[in-house]
């Protein structure tokens, strides 16, 4: 029996309750903006003296150069393999999404190994040549942008490929009913079209470029994000941190108002022809292959080679008692994160499905913005909350006559939460999507036929989400594994995972050291892309 | 007892009231429709009936007991009702069989395996348990949701505008067969619907809903031949309004003739009514000295419906038999043939 106008259903329930789980993003990313409206004087003089001109100039040109490479790779890979017809077409279809698996920071150091002055391929070039000085330095800005254009040209490959296939061809082939060339219609038509997917793609490249940590510091890049780093841990200096991670934060905030913006724009047309692809001729058709071979070899194939050699090399003597703990501090937290941010994915998307007021629409968009927030950023905003709350603490306990340094901080609370924010979104969007698939009559049918409310979410809304929930959890699981910035910067010290260790391995120089416990993460990483794969190949062919 | 009672319902969302004052009952077995166009509110009553709409006011009984109030209501799966939604709402991960079974839970699974085979059985899919519903046709979906929703043995089933996602061969057939499948099980029912046919295929008894009010609630025949409001009158079925003049207490003339009735009309002599003239009501006579002449045709295979233009410029419809085939232009002779005297006053 249900009581109408009692406090069950008072309107604010809504609101509050996706609050509740907002607050994991809401708190760190009002610190520190607040951080951003309140200057410290000291630390800003610094910073705008020594720090603030080559990050933004060389963040400028990351973008730039990222943007336009990531453009044109993802768009002409697309093209290619979603309309044309060449030889080896269909391997690249999958096979150029691979590169999904390997971190940014992976690929970064993989390829300084390679291509630097000590690495094989000058090596082998000064023994034709005599000398390699005309061979252009890899530690170079144009060395940090081609790897990140190689690493994140897949998030325009795979929506501007979705494109294509659900409109393209038959937008080319309606275009050259009324007198286009083929050509013609692919600038006039095609590509137009499919301007919403591409630059969804595009956006997604730079927040993740704008996050990268692991790459750039390789390439001992100055960005934002070593910025943050080196004012927490070299100068020990949380105010001057939070300013820089106020200004990206600003940054950032913007390119994900433009992503959601753009996901308004998008509406996926129902395909229901097998297309016909064009069929390349001649000396084009060899240079697609060769174009598409030649990227797939230098963004994951070559990579994967030299990981698996360096690997052989140092096997022996690196594999210790270590690389258990590594292993299992890995497995621990992505296991426990997946866990956290699964069930949080899934309590949100069960509030926006029983709150539709708008109130409760807009908490759940703000809960969901931690995808866009860069991990250092994050790191910084759980940090300053929860040493604030250590004091209280530590103080109260005081009146007990109980003497304790640190309760929270310094623990593994810090680090969950801030991946859990920063994670929410990917487990979000999977569950969702299966959530909005159980129609209002499908919970309706199970109500007349003698369930309550608990019981229909046990044994109908349960089940149904079954796979996106598995989704979720997988990838939120990798995500947690490949992270470097929020567990290097908030885990308990000593507490080392495999990401860890790639970082300690190649802040020093030692490549083939560091080839051990990044291999673990790329075979990790390479599930969920499976998954992808697998999905795309069911949707499309 | 009525199985189902509806007492002055008024439901609403907001501040703004849909229904108003909707009253009706349905005896054990009978077959009620409430039919009406879109946004008239039926579905809304339907859905209070089951439990997912609150009461503004009135209230609402189901064997004798009161499940819904302005104040309360018993929750939805209480209140042991069946409904068979318009897009089916199957469970898509489960087998046909399991949906079948879905509100079964409390049976013994060996009692249950029994009702889900005699509800297959019923249905006419007895074979089809193991599969999925994306196996299924449009009209097989349909044929499992009624299943599902008669498996329980529910005390009113409720439908809601169960045919309209079937083509219209497959939706006179399946009428038939709801219709058959309801009395054999004696299942009291309440359909919406947008459609006449459906309507007068299925139920007993038929609800005129227009802007949340229930204009009439009588037999399929009854409604056609008695409608209570110019408004029904036009809705179902075919006619035209002639103007005719009250002659008499039960009778009125106009150009046809006159025609009179045996209750009285409550209208004054000599003021101005409009005559409802079905198709039926006039009939090809060629020996009849009233001629009209041949404004269009439209050929329904047993039948012609004429549009035909009487002398004063009136236009009527008639339906013949298709061998008086007349082509458009003709005069032919007409002669009146009515039971019902509908007038309403003009207005």
């Amino acid at each position: 029996m249900h009581q109408r106008g009692s406090i069950w259903n008072w309107r604010g329930w809504g609101p509050l309750r996706a609050l509740a789980i907002a607050a994991l993003t809401l708190v760190p990313l009002l610190v520190v903006l607040a951080s951003f409206f309140d200057p410290q004087v000291d630390a800003w003089e610094h910073l705008a003296a020594y720090v603030l001109p080559g990050v933004l100039w060389n963040t400028l040109v990351l973008v730039l150069g990222v943007g336009i490479g990531v453009l044109f790779l993802g768009v002409s890979l697309a093209w290619l393999t979603a309309v044309c017809n060449f030889p080896g077409r269909k391997f690249f279809s999958w096979g150029l999404m691979l590169p999904l698996a390997m971190p940014a920071y992976v690929l970064a150091f993989v390829q300084v190994g390679l291509l630097d002055f000590t690495g094989p391929v000058q090596t082998v070039l000064r023994g034709w040549f005599g000398s390699s000085a005309w061979f252009p330095p890899i530690r170079s800005t144009g060395g940090v942008v081609l790897v990140l254009t190689l690493a994140f040209y897949p998030y325009v490959y795979l929506l501007a490929r979705n494109a294509f296939i659900t409109q393209g061809l038959r937008a080319v082939e309606a275009a050259q009913m009324l007198g286009y060339t083929r050509f013609q219609a692919f600038w006039k038509v095609a590509l137009p079209m499919a301007r919403p997917w591409i630059a969804g793609g595009v956006t997604l490249a730079l927040m993740e470029t704008l996050a990268d940590f692991g790459s750039v510091s390789i390439f001992s890049f100055d960005t934002f994000t070593t910025a943050i780093y080196k004012a927490w841990f070299s100068l020990f200096n949380l105010s001057a941190a939070s300013q820089l991670a106020s200004l990206l934060v600003l940054v950032v905030l913007v390119l994900a108002v433009i992503d959601q913006r753009l996901r308004h724009n998008r509406r996926y047309a129902v395909k229901s022809f097998t297309p016909v692809r064009i069929a390349l001729q001649g000396g084009a058709k060899w240079a697609a292959s060769v174009f598409c071979a030649l990227i797939f070899a230098i963004a994951f194939a070559v990579p994967m080679v030299q990981l698996v050699v360096w690997v052989v090399d140092v096997w022996k003597e690196d594999f210790d008692s270590r690389y258990p703990v590594f292993l299992l501090h890995s497995v621990w937290l992505a296991g426990v994160a997946a866990l956290v941010v699964t069930v949080l994915g899934l309590l949100l998307s069960a509030i926006r499905q029983h709150h539709k007021d708008n109130t409760t629409q807009l908490i759940v968009r703000l809960a969901t913005l931690g995808y866009a927030i860069p991990g250092t950023v994050l790191a910084v905003g759980v940090f300053i909350p929860v040493a604030w709350l250590d004091n209280q603490l530590i103080t109260l306990a005081a009146w007990f006559h109980w003497d304790v340094q640190q309760i929270l901080k310094g623990s593994l609370v810090v680090m969950l939460a801030a991946l859990s924010a920063r994670f929410l979104a990917v487990a979000f969007q999977p569950i969702d999507a299966a959530m909005q698939r159980i129609t209002r009559n499908q919970g309706n049918a199970a109500r007349s036929l003698g369930l309550s409310p608990k019981k229909v979410l046990l044994h109908l809304q349960l089940p149904m989400v079954r796979g996106g929930l598995l989704t979720a959890a997988l990838i939120v699981f990798v995500d947690v594994m490949k992270e470097m910035p929020i567990t290097l910067m908030t885990r308990p010290f000593g507490w080392d995972t495999l990401a860890v260790r790639v970082f300690e391995m190649t802040s020093e120089g030692m490549w083939d050291r560091a080839a051990l416990p990044s291999l673990a993460i790329v075979l990790a990483g390479l599930l969920p892309v499976i998954l992808l794969i697998k999905k795309s190949e069911s949707g499309f062919h | 007892m009525d199985a189902l009672h509806l007492d002055a319902v008024v439901l609403g969302y907001g501040g703004k009231s849909v229904v108003s004052e909707l009253s009706f009952a349905l005896a054990p077995g009978e077959i009620g429709c409430l039919l009406g166009g879109s946004g008239c509110g039926k579905t809304t009553v339907l859905r209070a009936i089951a439990g997912f709409e609150p009461l503004q006011g009135g209230r609402i009984a189901l064997n004798g007991h009161w499940v819904a109030d302005a104040n309360w209501q018993l929750a939805p799966e209480r209140r042991q009702i069946g409904m068979v939604f318009q897009d089916y709402a199957l469970f898509p991960h489960m087998t046909v069989a399991n949906n079948v079974g879905f509100g079964l839970r409390e049976w013994s699974s060996i009692d249950k395996g029994r009702r889900i085979d005699e509800m297959l059985e019923l249905v006419g899919l007895s074979d089809a348990g193991k599969r999925y519903p994306h196996q299924l046709s449009g009209g097989q979906q349909q044929r499992v949701a009624l299943a599902r929703a008669l498996a329980p043995g529910p005390t009113v089933l409720l439908m809601d505008e169960p045919f309209s996602n079937l083509d219209v061969e497959l939706r006179e057939r399946l009428s038939i067969d709801v219709h058959n499948i309801l009395k054999e099980t004696s299942t009291t029912g309440l359909l919406v619907t947008h459609n006449q046919q459906e309507a007068f295929a299925m139920a007993d008894r038929v609800g005129v809903m227009v802007d949340g009010q229930l204009q009439q609630w009588a037999s399929p025949y009854a409604l056609y031949h008695e409608p209570a409001t110019r408004h029904i009158a036009t809705f179902v079925g075919d006619g035209v309004f002639l103007p005719a003049r009250v002659s008499g207490q039960n009778c009125v003339s106009f150009e046809l003739g006159e025609l009179c009735r045996i209750q009285p009309l409550d209208v004054a002599m000599d003021s101005d009514v409009d005559v409802l003239i079905r198709p039926d009501d006039i009939q090809h006579d060629d020996s009849s000295p009233v001629r009209a002449k041949v404004l269009e045709r439209v050929f329904r295979g047993a039948a012609f419906l004429y549009t035909l233009e009487l002398p004063s410029g009136d236009r009527v419809l008639s339906l013949v038999p298709s061998h008086h085939n007349h082509a458009v232009g003709e005069m032919i002779g007409i002669q009146l043939e009515i039971d019902h005297l509908v007038a309403f006053p003009k207005g």
